[in-house]
């Protein structure tokens, strides 16, 4: 038996190199309907590989743990960003990928089969360095985005107040300018990364009421008069810190207004549709992954002396998860080219996209728990994970219903 | 030290992670729609010469990589990620033939004689046919010093100490340069190639010969019989006492 264990360690190895892939072998069969890598170029899967390998060995193994202990991971965080991932769509000059938001849209939903919630922290901190690379002053990109890139400094985006989420251009955060400073009243709620991270791109008011009196300010952890909440108790999200950013006579320096004065609202749209496509990507992979143990559980657990897979209640319900994850994907990827090609319905297209994929991929999630049974419900299982973590995207980034207002309007306009 | 030419061996194999199958007809593994990447000890091989280029850069040295695979046309994604990693430059023996250790050994020779490295870096074996031959065979016929197995290796003017994983231990030894070297799985860690890396990867250069431009004789030497997967796991059986243990491994395991 010594012998045979020798040996076999001997001639093993390779296969167990590099932290064993806890995925399934699955996806690994590149003629299965849910591969991701279909239609992508040859560079394309090449950013995707690097992506779900690092997935699956240092986000997947940790997942349950991060989600239990509601633990931050800043350090796998910049071994992430030190290959890219910190600045994907930020430009090369200060540290980012210069990658399109197809290549970002591809490359968050293979991060997110091995963690959804870090990899939604991941793309608001690249919405964020994004800001700051399109809108901000050479100055700021300078000042801002190298520690940015590196993830040595995290970023939040700050829109959403306690009497402003919907209906956002209401919010009542005042910004007045005195001398060089301007002086930030007001809170805002729901701030991922809230508290653990450096850098605050917060939307307030220099002007009056409506979306036209809103501009966009760089706030660091550190300003006087900047505080935050308690930390809030989540279903899910847990790998990430959310609290309340409040602002008390906070002054920011006149330099750190990003753009104009008034542009604020358009900053935050424009950075919307990108998040909406990034947020339906975190939910691609949510989906992809619950399918992933779906097929694994199906073909292993057996009931009436067959396997789940022998049902045609299973097949027919994994082939709808698989369709429904296939129409989810392609309409993200069309909006990720609408925001490359700056198309003039990109606006509507995320919406819908951003609707129907979080939605769509939710109920994956749910099936894929309803498939394995009571052990679907147990937190041993990987599955409620994604289910929890998914959930929330549904709701944030502006809602599914906010979703139909967008394409309703763009449908109805004369 | 000042310039140092490493050749790096990249194989293209099914990935690691694939469950593979064994064709129909029973002479060969399905390579077909089944995803393939670079042989994980010739990984460990790149990521020890990038290590190296990077040591000789800090010693104000200078060392060049090239990554080397014959193969089919596929074989240049593997050398992509091999550039992705850090090579400078790759050579690809373009060939849709079978290519056992002697055929790849000797299509290695006729491109080191023209390249002139100063170091060869071979996996220790493939994850695919498990050979374990190619390095010893090139070493043979370059007449080269060989370290092979090599779980640590450390560079001085124009030679390298070696440890070497043996049956009974560790070794280590020291040989003149230049040399073979074959890697073992505790040598390093590779790295991941960075996005924006992976994207220049496509624009460092990347030289092709075909088979015919080397005039080497890669017919094959060994006949393969059969492939068959390995038996089925039989399920265990208790055993009612130890008298019944023993019998049953002396008489139908037949181990004692």
């Amino acid at each position: 038996m010594a012998l045979f264990l020798n040996t076999a360690a001997r001639r093993m190895p390779a296969r167990l190199g590099r932290a064993a892939s806890a995925v399934s072998s699955q996806i690994r069969h590149f003629s299965s309907p849910i591969d991701p890598s279909i239609g992508l170029t040859d560079d394309q899967k090449e950013l995707q590989s690097l992506a779900r390998t690092f997935a699956d060995n240092e986000f997947a193994p940790k997942m349950q743990e991060w989600d239990d202990k509601q633990f931050f991971p800043d350090d796998v965080l910049r071994k992430g960003a030190e290959l890219g991932f910190g600045g994907l769509y930020t430009r090369e000059d200060v540290g980012g990928s210069g990658l399109g938001r197809l290549e970002t849209s591809v490359i968050f939903e293979a991060l997110s089969t091995g963690c959804v919630s870090t990899t939604a922290y991941i793309s608001i901190h690249n919405m964020c360095g994004w800001m700051i690379d399109t809108y901000g002053s050479e100055e700021q990109r300078q000042k801002y985005l190298p520690s940015l890139t590196s993830m040595e400094k995290f970023a939040s985006y700050c829109l959403t107040e306690p009497g402003a989420g919907s209906d956002a251009a209401v919010l009542s955060t005042t910004a007045v300018k005195k001398g060089s400073h301007y002086v930030l009243n007001g809170s805002k709620a729901f701030i991922s990364g809230g508290g653990s991270s450096d850098v605050y791109v917060v939307m307030a008011r220099t002007g009056g009421p409506g979306p036209k009196g809103i501009s966009c300010f760089i706030v660091e952890k550190g300003f006087k008069g900047l505080s935050f909440g308690k930390k809030e108790n989540k279903l899910g999200w847990n790998s990430q810190e959310t609290r309340a950013v409040i602002m008390e006579d906070c002054e920011v320096p006149v330099e750190n207004l990003v753009g104009a004065e008034g542009q604020g609202f358009s900053i935050a749209m424009k950075g919307l549709n990108g998040g909406r496509v990034n947020i339906g990507s975190c939910s691609l992979g949510a989906a992809q992954a619950s399918i992933e143990a779906a097929l694994e559980h199906v073909k292993v657990r057996k009931q009436f002396n067959r396997p789940l897979s022998a049902f045609q209640n299973t097949q027919f319900k994994l082939a709808d998860m698989a369709t429904s994850l296939a129409s989810s994907r392609l309409m993200i990827r069309q909006a990720a080219m609408m925001l490359d090609q700056n198309h003039p319905d990109v606006a509507s297209f995320c919406a819908m996209a951003k609707l129907h994929s979080t939605d769509a991929c939710f109920q994956i999630c749910d099936d894929s728990l309803q498939l394995h049974g009571g052990y679907g419900y147990l937190k041993d299982y990987k599955v409620n994970v994604y289910l929890r973590d998914a959930r929330v995207h549904r709701i944030l980034e502006g809602t599914n219903e906010v979703m139909r207002m967008v394409a309703s309007r763009a449908l109805l306009a004369e | 030290m000042s310039n140092l030419r490493i050749m790096v061996a990249c194989k293209r194999v099914v990935d690691y992670a694939v469950k593979i199958r064994v064709n129909a007809a029973g002479t060969a593994v399905e390579t077909a729609n089944v995803k393939h990447s670079m042989n994980p000890f010739d990984e460990i091989g790149a990521e020890q010469a990038i290590q190296i280029k990077e040591a000789l850069a800090k010693a104000n040295g200078k060392a060049e990589v090239i990554a080397i695979s014959c193969g089919p046309a596929k074989a240049q994604e593997t050398l992509r990620t091999a550039l992705a990693m850090g090579a400078d430059k790759a050579i690809h023996v373009e060939s849709n033939e079978e290519l056992q250790p002697l055929a790849v050994a000797k299509l290695l020779k006729a491109v080191i004689d023209k390249e002139k490295p100063d170091m060869v870096i071979l996996g220790k074996q493939a994850i695919d046919d498990d050979s374990n031959q190619t390095g010893q065979m090139l070493a043979g016929l370059l007449n080269w010093p060989q370290a092979t197995f090599a779980s640590k290796v450390e560079l001085s003017e124009k030679a390298m100490t070696v440890t070497r994983e043996v049956d009974g231990g560790v070794e280590t030894i020291k040989t003149a340069l230049p040399a073979i070297l074959t890697t073992d799985l505790r040598l390093n860690t590779p790295r991941y190639a960075s996005l924006p890396n992976i994207m220049k990867a496509k624009k460092k250069p990347l030289t092709k010969y075909t088979v015919a431009d080397l005039g080497v004789d890669i017919k094959p030497r060994l006949e393969t019989l059969k492939i068959a997967e390995p038996a089925k796991r039989q399920g265990g059986k208790i055993v009612e006492s130890v008298d019944d243990l023993i019998d049953k491994l002396k008489n139908e395991a037949k181990v004692l």
